[in-house]
């Protein structure tokens, strides 16, 4: 499944200060789909090469992390639940508190 | 009197205070309500406001408001109505800085009636690129006495009011309580949650903007049924992810967009134009040029601060440690760890001495290859603490070398020092080169800023 995946907020450090990722994602096998569940361990797994506790905590995102699926928080799609489609574009951003 | 009854009667007093002050408050509440109407009756029938007694007057604004408004008067979208809207509120900034500068020039620009200026801190030359509001002059001076000198100059027909001191959940409810609107333009963790949640309990909409490094973040917490900044944060991040400016740096023109942005919503909530950026976020990208508006969550059910069964109010609020809650100090302030034995530290001075003295040694710089080309050390040698673990045989062969260059009796070796920006990371680098067997090793205590402070003042800190 091809996917835009974006990094801000200084999360973009953890995967070699890339912001944007074009990436293609495999359903698991015996699946009929891929949630978001799937797709954090597949970016931890593939794309964060540094201190991932910065990024995740459990299996969610750690707290101060916003997650946008095309645009839209994922509380109100289902968290960890949401089932991604084919061009889905997924942001993750860290809050930020200078000024 | 003892001082049971005395401190009895001040409790007394200043709760009859605090009750006359919510009667004033919804009695000043009511009037500029009556008073809207009014204006808008006028409009409407075009009678003459001001007693009848002027003959070219149709609404509550002098002729010296009417031209240096007249702009805003001439915005169908805005005009007459937005313009008054506006002179009867009252605006809070909390914080001078790199967002609240921009915002404080054109709220006091644009007419709002009373605006109020938080900050406890004072000018910086380090500050100017960002804090526009700030000139050389007030360098050293009081933040809120520069700010408020600026927007007076601009517009001397506003109410400016000074509130120099610290936010804390102390005076915060007081504070806070004599403005309609509240702007954060703070710069940490634990400043954002306790002025959120202030907001909550006394009900006022919240302009929130943030900005680190080439990014920024704004949006509008506590209007009008939507979410709080609880409702999106429940838990506090880890402290290791929230950088400073001080730390991490930030192009100046980017909190100026933010607080630009803030400036036009609290206009808008103001002026009762518009719509209000609540339940959405604005997300700023500079270095691609990229703004994206993202739909975040409504007000949480489960929010501590907002939900509708909550048990936070005043009390609550001003007995919540939100420097323990978000293990994060509420005013600024360097961390200094103390992480060696004294023998395993020197200080700038004895390093100069030793320096001096030409004794063999090595000084590695630990800071970022960044911080290195603002300004180093002469002879230093930079391996940055994230890459120290890979490159310790550059260590090896630079005291390896040194000791060759000095000609060091057999028996003897060169030394190894350690030295950063404050002296945090030298002390972390010293624990790592310690346990892979430089035993050696010595940290520089304070770092590059003891060295100019204590030993070389022409020496550039940042
Ligand atoms: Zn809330």
């Amino acid at each position: 499944m091809q996917l835009t995946l974006e990094f801000g907020g200084g999360l973009e450090l953890l995967c070699d200060s890339k912001k944007i990722h074009n990436v293609n994602v495999e359903i698991q096998n015996g699946e009929d789909k891929l949630t978001m569940k799937d797709l954090l361990s597949w970016v931890r797994t593939n794309l964060i090469k540094e201190r991932p506790e910065m990024f995740m905590k459990g299996d969610t995102v750690r707290p101060g992390v916003l997650v946008l699926v095309n645009d839209c928080d994922w509380e109100l799609s289902g968290q960890l639940n949401t089932s991604l489609e084919e061009k889905d574009v997924v942001v993750f951003i860290s809050t930020l508190h200078g000024g | 009197m003892s001082s049971e009854t005395q401190e009895a009667e001040a409790s007394r007093i200043r709760r009859q205070i605090n009750e006359l002050k919510q009667e004033r408050d919804t009695i000043d509440a009511k009037i500029s309500e009556l008073q809207s109407q009014l204006n808008h009756l006028h409009l409407k029938n075009g009678v003459v406001s001001n007693g009848g007694s002027s003959s070219h007057s149709s609404n509550a604004l002098e002729p010296h408001m009417i031209y240096r408004y007249s702009r805003h008067l001439l915005l169908p979208s805005f005009g007459v109505q937005g313009q008054e809207n506006l002179l009867n509120a009252s605006i809070l900034v909390v914080g001078a800085g790199g967002l609240g500068s921009p915002a404080l020039l054109y709220l006091a620009a644009c007419g709002v009636g009373r605006l109020g200026i938080v900050d406890h801190d004072v000018v910086e030359l380090n500050n100017m690129h960002r804090q526009i509001i700030h000139t050389e002059a007030y360098i050293g001076q009081p933040k809120v006495k520069s700010a408020a000198a600026a927007c007076r100059s601009i517009n001397s027909t506003i109410q400016i009011v000074e509130h120099q001191e610290a936010l804390r959940t102390s005076n915060a409810l007081e504070i806070l309580s004599q403005y309609d609107i509240i702007v954060d333009a703070t710069d940490n963790a634990p400043s954002r949650y306790m002025i959120n949640d202030c907001c909550v309990v006394l009900g006022k909409p919240l302009v929130s903007g943030a900005a680190l490094g080439l990014e920024g973040q704004l949006t509008v917490y506590n209007y009008n049924g939507g979410p709080c900044y609880r409702c999106l944060f429940p838990t506090p991040p880890p402290t290791t992810a929230c950088q400073r400016c001080a730390d991490s740096g930030v192009l100046g023109v980017v909190p100026g967009i933010i607080g630009c942005l803030q400036a036009l919503e609290a206009i808008k909530i103001a002026a009762s134009v518009g719509e209000i950026l609540s339940g959405r976020m604005l997300l700023f990208d500079a270095l691609s040029a990229r703004i994206r508006i993202v739909k975040i969550r409504g007000r949480s059910m489960q929010c501590e601060a907002c939900a509708e069964n909550t048990t936070f109010k005043q009390q609550q609020f001003q007995e919540f440690d939100y420097e323990n809650f978000t293990q994060t100090p509420l005013s600024v302030g360097p961390l200094r760890l103390n992480l060696l034995a004294t023998e395993s530290r020197i200080s700038s001075k004895e390093y100069s001495d030793i320096v001096h003295n030409k004794e063999p040694h090595v000084l590695l710089d630990v800071r970022p290859a960044h911080h290195f080309k603002i300004v180093s050390l002469t002879k230093s040698l930079n391996i940055p603490l994230s890459t120290l673990e890979t490159r310790l045989p550059e260590i090896s062969t630079a005291l390896k070398k040194e000791e060759e260059q000095k000609g060091v009796a057999s028996g003897s070796s060169a030394q190894l020092y350690v030295i950063c920006r404050r002296g945090n990371d030298s002390q972390r680098a010293v624990q790592y080169l310690q346990k892979m067997g430089y035993t050696s090793a010595k940290d520089i205590v304070g770092g590059l800023e003891s060295w100019a402070h204590n030993v070389d003042p022409s020496f550039p800190t940042y």
